[in-house]
């Protein structure tokens, strides 16, 4: 089941943030789409989601255009991690997962408490099941929110810089539990503000600027330094083991 | 039922019949006939019908009060941040100048009429602004409250306004009392006009209750999972005109209850807005019907008003609120 953008224009406000983006995701990978601020990542990946209607073009999947589904019927398809861990309630780690089963309605039958209790244990969070989520660190909490979306076991999941905010570790543990749900055939897209991690561990990377797409591909291709310097206008060089994938490069930034 | 409806039933149950006994005069509950000749009288037309109406005015303002909170996501809001009170108040106080006019007969049923038609206008006035609000991402919610509170200074700055031109000093101190909210004499008829609309009010609320526990996460992260804003806006705007609406016609503005409630409840459930919604109703119950014996008892000439007692009580417990928040325990 592809996720695709055709010929998507995006327009908020008064300010037009995305211009004509074709793009065809596959599932079982994951896509990076990175970008300088304000580039459009975010929207691109709200529409991607159905939660903003473009105004011209449309989000598909598979041969559906999203904004024709059944909003329950989308919300079963894909599940969306907003940026940023924003939980008004203290509620137990439990319960907010368990919000990941509303598109079903099963929260409280076998099937429902099933699906909660494999993501819990996918990311590790069994042993903080019942904690209220106000004591759990950043980490914790990252990895509550999206169990919380691998609960609703949607065929993609839209993360929004789901490792902003996180140390070194728990970066790579969370790319690793995305990782996971790619090889199990899920689509993964999320957006990135590092693109090392972007060139390390996507399969595919989309960059926008200015709300167009400046390229698309392989990490290889899409990352290149000469594109760095046209979308961010920042000199640099990849060093390290180059093709590997995962790949254990690094970007060394000149200038200033 | 979870625990905290549990606890605040068997609360209830306890007070209630308290509340019947307690007054100017104190009942003896094994002795009805011998507490002397009226007493039976007092307590089916004037203490029954009374703390059947604090309980449904109390229910409907601690239903709506956890909904709004859940809605705005915020500890903090109350029912009459859409404005719906403030407009049943003014269309109440409007009921002060055009009643007089009316046939007698009519004249009795102006006040809770016009109130509920300022509660139905505030509901259109808040539709009408939801269908341009509701659309797109983001801040929808924030955009369609601060249009609530617009209309809520309006009616504020109306009924200020007729206050300041009442006809004679009766008109005057008439609507100032009424203003502040209390449950004195009233009859049978006001607690046919509001339970029904109550109840039905709390069904819609309870109704909406998992959409409110998907915006725990956000809004954008609700809508993701499938939670219509349009449909909850107007489950909202329903239930909170519905219980509030009734509640102001029937009782006048009695503050407090709905922002308190949700707090004292919270604890002894998961916190999700939709446990909360049941347990407030009853915790509300409770807590009007307490302060509206208090106010009877006390030994004051005039009766104390309810809605200044609850706000005596009310302010400093949102002053100790803000402060405990500030450190960080909510």
């Amino acid at each position: 089941m592809t996720l695709a953008a055709n010929t998507l224009s995006l327009t908020r406000g008064d300010a037009r943030v995305l211009s004509d983006i074709t793009a065809v995701l596959e599932p079982g990978k994951i896509t990076a789409i990175v970008g300088p601020n304000g580039a459009g990542k975010s929207s691109l990946l709200m529409t991607l989601a159905g939660l903003l209607v473009p105004d011209q073009g449309s989000a598909c999947l598979e041969d559906r255009s999203i904004g024709d589904l059944a909003a329950q019927d989308r919300a079963r398809a894909i599940g969306y991690l907003p940026q940023g861990a924003d939980i008004a309630w203290d509620v137990a780690v439990e319960a907010l997962v368990a919000l990941g089963r509303m598109p079903h309605g099963d929260g409280h039958t076998a099937q429902g408490t099933a699906a909660v209790n494999a993501a819990l244990g996918a990311l590790d969070l069994e042993h903080l099941r019942g904690r209220p989520v106000g004591c759990l660190s950043g980490g914790e909490t990252a990895r509550v929110l999206l169990a919380r979306v691998l609960a609703g076991q949607p065929r993609w999941i839209l993360a929004d810089e789901p490792l902003a905010a996180l140390d070194l570790s728990h970066q790579i543990r969370l790319i690793g539990h995305l990782k996971q749900s790619a090889q199990a055939g899920t689509g993964v897209v999320i957006v990135l503000h590092d693109l090392a991690l972007a060139m390390n561990h996507a399969d595919h990377v989309l960059v926008l600027d200015g709300g167009t797409c400046a390229a698309q591909g392989a990490p290889s291709e899409a990352l290149s330094s000469d594109r760095i310097n046209t979308v961010w206008g920042v000199r640099s060089e990849w060093i390290g083991q180059n093709g590997t994938n995962p790949g254990q490069q690094a970007l060394i930034t000149h200038g200033l | 039922m979870t625990r905290a409806s549990v606890f605040f039933a068997a609360l209830l149950a306890v007070l209630v019949p308290l509340s019947l006994l307690a007054g100017r005069v104190w009942i003896d509950p094994f002795d009805v006939a011998g507490s002397g000749a009226n007493a039976a009288l007092i307590l089916m037309e004037l203490r029954a019908p009374r703390a059947a109406l604090a309980i449904v005015v109390g229910a409907g303002l601690g239903a709506a009060g956890a909904a709004m909170q859940g809605y705005l996501r915020n500890p903090l809001a109350d029912p009459g941040l859409f404005g719906i009170a403030p407009m049943a108040a003014l269309g109440a106080v409007a009921s002060f100048w055009i009643g007089a006019a009316l046939p007698p007969a009519i004249a009795a049923w102006s006040l809770p009429a016009f109130a509920l038609i300022g509660a139905g206008l505030a509901m259109v006035l808040l539709a009408l602004i939801a269908g341009r609000t509701s659309s797109g991402a983001g801040g929808g919610i924030a955009l369609f409250t601060l249009a609530g509170l617009m209309i809520a200074s309006l009616a504020g700055a109306l009924t200020a306004l007729a206050i300041t031109m009442a006809p004679n000093a009766f008109a005057l101190s008439q609507i100032v009392m009424w203003l502040n909210g209390a449950l004195t004499d009233r009859s049978w008829d006001q607690v046919w006009i509001a339970a029904p609309l109550t109840a039905a009010g709390i069904a819609v609320l309870f109704a909406a209750g998992r959409s409110l526990d998907a915006l725990t996460l956000g809004e954008d992260a609700a809508r993701s999972l499938g939670m219509d804003p349009r449909r909850l806006l107007f489950l909202l705007v329903l239930g909170v005109g519905l219980t509030v609406g009734a509640g102001v016609a029937v009782a006048g503005i009695i503050g407090f209850v709905g922002l308190i409630v949700p707090h004292l409840v919270r604890p002894l459930t998961d916190r999700m807005p939709s446990s909360l919604i049941l347990p407030s109703a009853i915790a509300g119950a409770a807590l009007v019907l307490t302060a509206d014996s208090a106010v009877r008892i006390m030994p004051f000439v005039t009766e104390l008003r309810l809605g200044i007692a609850l706000s005596l009580i009310g302010a400093p417990f949102f002053l100790w609120l803000l402060i405990r928040m500030r450190r960080g325990h909510l």
